[in-house]
């Protein structure tokens, strides 16, 4: 069954003056875990408030399941939000935060027990019905607000930078918990974020968003190795552009060129071309910067220019990579790692 | 300067001592002036008085408590008082909700001081000129009347009613208060999640603005119940025969001193009674 989850077409929002949204178009697949990855006020919430129901769009159309929702009210949609700060009921206990909607939708008070218990279980948190929120660390609430959106079973799941208040080691638990709990539920889930790394982990597939419009729909792979914007390939991983004159001599034809830094290798000056589909540029060591696990170097090129190349640190130590600041490199990679970016005009 | 600094160090090296300094003159103030006074009434109410010469004699005796409890009129008085502080609380509370729900949710933000402004001036005007004025507004033929009569109704004229109506105006921005701030520090997102869960407006009202807005409720209202209960001179300009505790006091204070205290010790309770009862509800958390 391929269904279309969700259904934008020409979507846009204005505040006053500022346009936040400038014509959205996207279609998002029934089971799919697609994010909506990009800076701050690339108006990724905005779509996503829009999909709630929070916001009323200035133009455009919304369609969830193929029906029109666009003008409706966020209780006739059948979408829950996880909320950035989780937006729990500070009044109630956790286990009547996750059987709210139940209560709402007039569930019966025994099945909505049972169905709480059971929400609560699927995210860890059995035991903690009688807590009120405020009793709860940053992480078990944000377990809690999952468990709220999920138990009435929506057929989209919105989260809204859920991770973003926690710190580092739990967002990465909870990175692969959610990945793990969103394949077993089966909803879709349709993440904003603007951690480019939480995007490529986590997404079936990723939407790229800048000043209000998308910049590029596709899988990870597709965004990382062959991002189609100048703006794809600075924001998702390293910035890392050929361009002008530097690019057309090192690649042979005029154009911009991305190329991911773990793709290049960094050679003696001497050292020649492996291959015939390999490329090479020659300059000078400007930086090293030693990141324990790698090493980054940052290389001004003889024909103008300046690329990053990262080398894991397979034998090196910290003390042997600082000698390299200043050295002549030749840096080499293969031909179909650099990847034409259109530029738009 | 030297000493000064030195003196800012030994202070800074004794916290005992800086507590000391800090707190030794407003306890004082509270102790003596505050619960001494309140004992002295306590105590006196168990006294009595000389009928005749309507001097008190230092006799311990719980005649003016069996009094309060047995003679009809106290008794009468004593609840119509609980009653008018009741229905004032009640009346501000319903009044004010909706207006603090306008000044604090719907009106846009910058006027929203102003609006704030505009609760508080009665507050800076004098208390009996705004009596006055309602003397004014529920005399014969005064404006209530001649508002009403298009619908053949008359004004409440002087009474109980007209106390009512005018303890609720003269309390009502201690009620509109708390409850405007509880509104305004209500996050948006609570009301997104409770609508994104599928609750239509009256049910997130129900379920979520009005419990947490509910603690502030109750801090209103023991302004409004506390200064309803002890205020006798509203009464004594728009209550036209109506008496309330203030007023027994009042009266019995030149001819039985020890009546009066007890009398007096009445509203002390029921305040303590009223404020134990809405501790369970969080409101003094919140005040």
């Amino acid at each position: 069954m391929e269904g279309m989850a969700i259904r934008l077409q020409g979507l846009r929002k204005s505040f006053g003056e500022t346009t936040a949204v400038a014509g959205v178009d996207l279609e998002i697949r029934d089971g799919e875990f697609f994010s909506m990855l990009g800076p701050s006020g690339s108006g990724k919430t905005t779509v996503l408030r829009m999909i709630a129901g929070f916001e009323a769009p200035s133009g455009g159309r919304i369609e969830l399941a193929g029906q029109e929702v666009t003008g409706l009210a966020p209780f006739e949609r059948d979408v829950h939000t996880v909320f950035q700060d989780y937006a729990l009921f500070p009044h109630m206990t956790v286990e009547q935060n996750v059987a709210y909607g139940l209560k709402v939708r007039k569930v019966p008070k025994a099945e909505r027990l049972v169905r709480a218990r059971k929400a609560l279980a699927e995210v860890r948190l059995e035991g903690f019905g009688k807590r009120r929120p405020s009793q709860l660390s940053g992480g078990q609430r944000q377990r809690v607000a999952l468990a709220r959106a999920l138990v009435g079973r929506p057929r989209v799941l919105l989260l809204d930078e859920p991770l973003g208040a926690l710190d580092l080691k739990l967002r990465e638990q909870m990175q692969v918990e959610l990945k793990a709990l969103q394949r077993e539920v089966g909803i879709t889930f349709v993440f904003v974020t603007h951690d480019q790394e939480e995007a490529l982990t986590m997404s079936d597939r990723i939407a790229v968003f800048h000043q209000g419009r998308i910049e590029q729909v596709g899988t990870p792979a597709e965004v990382y190795e062959r991002p189609a914007t100048p703006f794809v390939a600075s924001f998702v991983g390293t910035s890392n552009l050929l361009e002008g004159e530097s690019a057309h001599r090192i690649v042979g034809t005029p154009g911009t060129y991305s190329i991911r830094p773990e793709k290049i290798r960094v050679l003696k000056e001497s050292a020649e071309a492996d291959q015939p589909e390999h490329a090479t540029a020659v300059g000078t060591v400007a930086e090293v910067v030693y990141l324990g696990d790698a090493t980054r170097f940052l290389v001004d090129l003889d024909a103008g220019g300046r690329l990053t190349a990262l080398q894991q640190n397979l034998e090196t130590s910290s003390e042997d990579v600082a000698a390299y600041r200043g050295t002549r490199v030749r840096l080499q990679w293969h031909r179909r790692h650099a990847v034409a970016v259109p530029v738009p005009d | 300067m030297a000493l000064i600094t030195r003196t800012a160090g030994a202070l800074h090296r004794r916290p005992r001592l800086r507590l000391t300094l800090l707190l030794t003159a407003p306890l004082l103030w509270l102790a003596v002036l505050y619960l001494g006074s309140l004992s002295v009434l306590f105590v006196s109410a168990f006294w009595t008085t000389n009928s005749f010469t309507s001097e008190v004699v230092k006799v311990w005796s719980t005649d003016n408590f069996h009094e309060l409890f047995t003679v009809p009129v106290f008794r009468q008085v004593i609840l119509r008082s609980i009653g008018v502080a009741l229905a004032v609380t009640a009346l501000c509370a319903v009044i004010a909700f909706p207006l603090a729900f306008y000044t604090a949710r719907v009106a846009k933000p910058k006027w929203r001081p102003l609006l704030v402004v505009a609760i508080l001036t009665p507050l800076w005007a004098s208390y009996l000129v705004k009596v006055y004025a309602w003397r004014l507004i529920l005399s014969e033929g005064g404006l209530a009347d001649w508002m009403l009569k298009p619908f053949g109704l008359g004004g409440p004229g002087y009474g109980l009613t007209a106390a009512v109506l005018t303890l609720t105006y003269l309390w009502l921005p201690y009620m509109i208060l708390p409850i405007h701030t509880a509104l305004e520090q209500l996050p948006a997102n609570l009301l997104d999640a409770s609508a994104d869960l599928g609750a239509k407006g009256w049910r997130t009202f129900r379920s979520v603005v009005l419990p947490m807005v509910l603690p502030s409720v109750a801090a209103g209202s023991v302004f409004t119940f506390s200064l309803s209960l002890g205020d006798y001179i509203t009464v004594q300009i728009v209550g036209g025969k109506t008496q309330l505790i203030g007023n027994l006091v009042y009266s019995n204070i030149e001819l039985n001193l020890p009546m009066a205290a007890a009398l007096g010790t009445v509203p002390v309770v029921v305040i303590v009674l009223y404020l134990l009862a809405m501790r369970r509800t969080g409101a003094l958390s919140s005040l």
